[in-house]
């Protein structure tokens, strides 16, 4: 009796979970298919989705007017760079907040997440104007520093987090048997926080890569990244919607590859502190 | 060489007084227990002579020398954790070899030290594996073979069994007895368990709210508690504590009687008291009676006595067995 209950259950969760998860994967789905068929075919009504003529011209054609591996490498630098430089500014500041908390400690991690709740919009046209008179419009190192501004919040806050996780007695421990600073950080520290430091650095590519509002706003040919790349596409050309796809499709891609690859630690992230 | 002194020890985190000011004196090779109810500042207390915490004023000097700013690793402490603190990304052999190889000693000597330790310790087979593979136990023993490589002037325990079973316990206490017999080792070890207290220690440093309350031997404290709270903190089960116009009758504002300094009676007594609830645990029996004019009693009688609930009974104390103390607490001798 118990048994079937069970069973029933597990099944109802299954199908629940799949179809939300199909639904979820539905429009990547039909971007990428489309992208695979003529113009004609991808504005067809009723639409096909097996049966039509597979074609790769549209990848051609994409690479041909825009160069797609600039961009890409664009989003490569632009990711990898903002996530190295805020990592780099976020671990100290996590690892004083987690082992050497003053009673403010509290406040200021709020004031560095009250930022976030602010639309980025707001501060648009001081930023445009700073990157304007000191010429970083549209160059990668403008990107590089908006968005290690941006997502540093969110890294200090994961960060935070996992360093909260480590018992202060191990460090102690290490101090009795003689550690210094330097030594117990490399020893005892990173290694025990290395799970956490990978899924904060993947998180934050992911946040740099799939970021369109200040790309779109401060680059435009030279240091523009995928995600501008995908928008150029969208209204100067019109609606090529298979042109449009294949564009799409080679800009998540790499990211949908690492994601893939990388699910695990990224799930241990997310959810990192609410399970115990 | 592990002679430790606390001159005027004091600590304030903020505003909040924990040690008002302690002044101890810890011989080389002893085995110091502090024990006191949880929240009496004996952890802290430990700490501070450890150098994980930066004492308020006063003066900590070990073997002579002021340590009292020192930081920990120079102070030749080694420290057993509550929660053993052991490296978990490391495996037993790197756990125990850590502090040798931060004092930079070369891997031959580290190779050398960390076997003889794990043989000590029956360890040698587990040197592969992580302490996450590791039974309470075992945890426990590596934490401890951590300190002994170091071959530290003091060893410091802060609650070492509090997170193992009642029978692994006590064979760790043995063995931790066991171990400060053969390295004759100053030792200070933390415990809220008065059982472990009175079983492991050569000296028993009593605290009640950061105040040292009384430093002595087990027996010592045992036979003379300088006031009401050790009395009914040393021994077990503890001492009966009876105020009112039995006191009186001897001159005192409280009247100490250990349950095992009562002799128990069918036929008549000093006083009369019903049974209410019986413990046998074979060797001994345990009685709490209720008595007329008294209150509540906890008598130790011997094991295969025959008595339960609802039964009248006559309780006599033996009559140099008692302790009195004054309207402070202070014992009246």
């Amino acid at each position: 009796m118990a048994r079937e209950t069970t069973r029933n259950r597990k099944l109802v969760f299954t199908v629940i979970g799949w179809t939300i998860g199909l639904t979820l994967f539905f429009p990547i789905l039909w971007t990428i298919i489309t992208s695979f068929k003529t113009e004609g075919e991808a504005i067809a009504s009723p639409p096909s989705f097996v049966f039509f003529q597979w074609t790769l011209e549209n990848y051609f054609e994409v690479q041909t007017r825009s160069d797609y591996f600039k961009h890409a490498m664009n989003s490569v630098i632009i990711s990898l760079g903002s996530t190295g430089l805020g990592l780099l500014v976020a671990i100290p500041a996590a690892w004083a907040m987690a082992f050497s908390p003053t009673k403010h400690t509290k406040n200021v991690l709020m004031w560095m997440l009250s930022t976030k709740m602010l639309p980025p919009v707001g501060v648009l046209v001081p930023i445009f104007l700073i990157f304007r008179d000191f010429g970083l419009l549209d160059t990668r190192t403008g990107l590089v520093a908006v968005l290690m501004l941006m997502n540093l919040p969110i890294i200090v806050w994961m960060l935070y987090t996992y360093f909260k996780e480590i018992p202060g007695e191990i460090l102690e421990a290490a101090r009795m048997d003689g550690a210094t600073l330097g030594k117990e950080i490399v020893y005892i520290l990173a290694p025990m926080a290395v799970p956490g430091i990978a899924s904060t650095l993947l998180l934050n590519i992911i946040l740099a890569w799939n970021e369109a509002f200040w790309t779109l706003n401060l680059t435009a040919a030279d240091a523009a990244p995928l995600s501008a790349f995908i928008a150029s596409y969208s209204s100067p050309e019109g609606l090529f919607w298979a042109k449009l796809s294949a564009a799409s499709t080679m800009a998540i891609a790499p990211i949908l590859v690492m994601g893939w690859f990388s699910q695990k630690q990224l799930v241990r992230g997310l959810t990192f502190g609410a399970v115990k | 060489m592990g002679a430790i002194t606390l001159q005027k020890v004091s600590k304030s985190f903020g505003d909040v007084t924990v040690i008002p000011g302690v002044d101890l004196e810890i011989n080389d090779g002893e085995f110091v227990v502090f024990v006191g109810p949880s929240g009496c500042g004996k952890s802290t207390l430990l700490r501070l002579i450890a150098g994980l915490e930066d004492v308020t004023s006063g003066a900590i000097r070990i073997n002579g020398t002021d340590a009292t700013g020192m930081p920990p690793a120079k102070r030749g402490l080694a420290m057993v954790f509550q929660s053993y603190a052991l490296y978990p990304h490391m495996s037993v052999y790197k756990n125990i070899a850590f502090p040798l190889k931060m004092a930079g000693q070369d891997q031959a000597a580290i190779k050398q030290k960390v076997e003889s330790a794990a043989s000590v310790l029956n360890l040698t087979d587990y040197l592969d594996r992580r302490p996450g593979q590791l039974s309470g136990g075992q945890r426990q023993r590596v934490a401890i073979g951590r300190a002994i490589v170091r071959e530290p002037d003091a060893f410091l325990f802060d609650e070492p069994l509090s997170n193992l079973d009642a029978s692994l316990r006590v064979n760790m206490r043995l063995e931790i007895s066991e171990l400060h017999q053969s390295l004759a080792t100053t030792m200070i070890y933390v415990t809220h368990d008065q059982v472990e207290a009175m079983t492991m220690a050569d000296k028993i440093v009593v605290l009640r709210a950061g105040n040292i309350e009384q430093v002595g031997s087990p027996l010592e404290l045992y036979r003379n508690p300088a006031n009401a709270f050790v009395a009914g903190f040393i021994g077990s089960p503890k001492m009966n504590l009876i105020e009112g116009p039995e006191a009186e009758k001897q001159s005192c504002t409280t009247l100490g009687v250990r349950p095992e300094h009562i002799a128990v009676s069918t036929d008549g007594g000093a006083w009369k008291g019903v049974v209410g609830v019986a413990e046998h645990l074979g060797s001994d029996t345990f009685l709490h009676v209720r008595v007329e004019g008294v209150g509540l009693m906890t008598v130790r009688a011997e094991g295969e006595f025959d008595l339960h609930h609802g039964q009248t009974i006559f309780l006599t104390p033996v009559p140099d067995k008692i302790y009195r103390f004054d309207k402070n607490g202070n014992a009246i001798r």
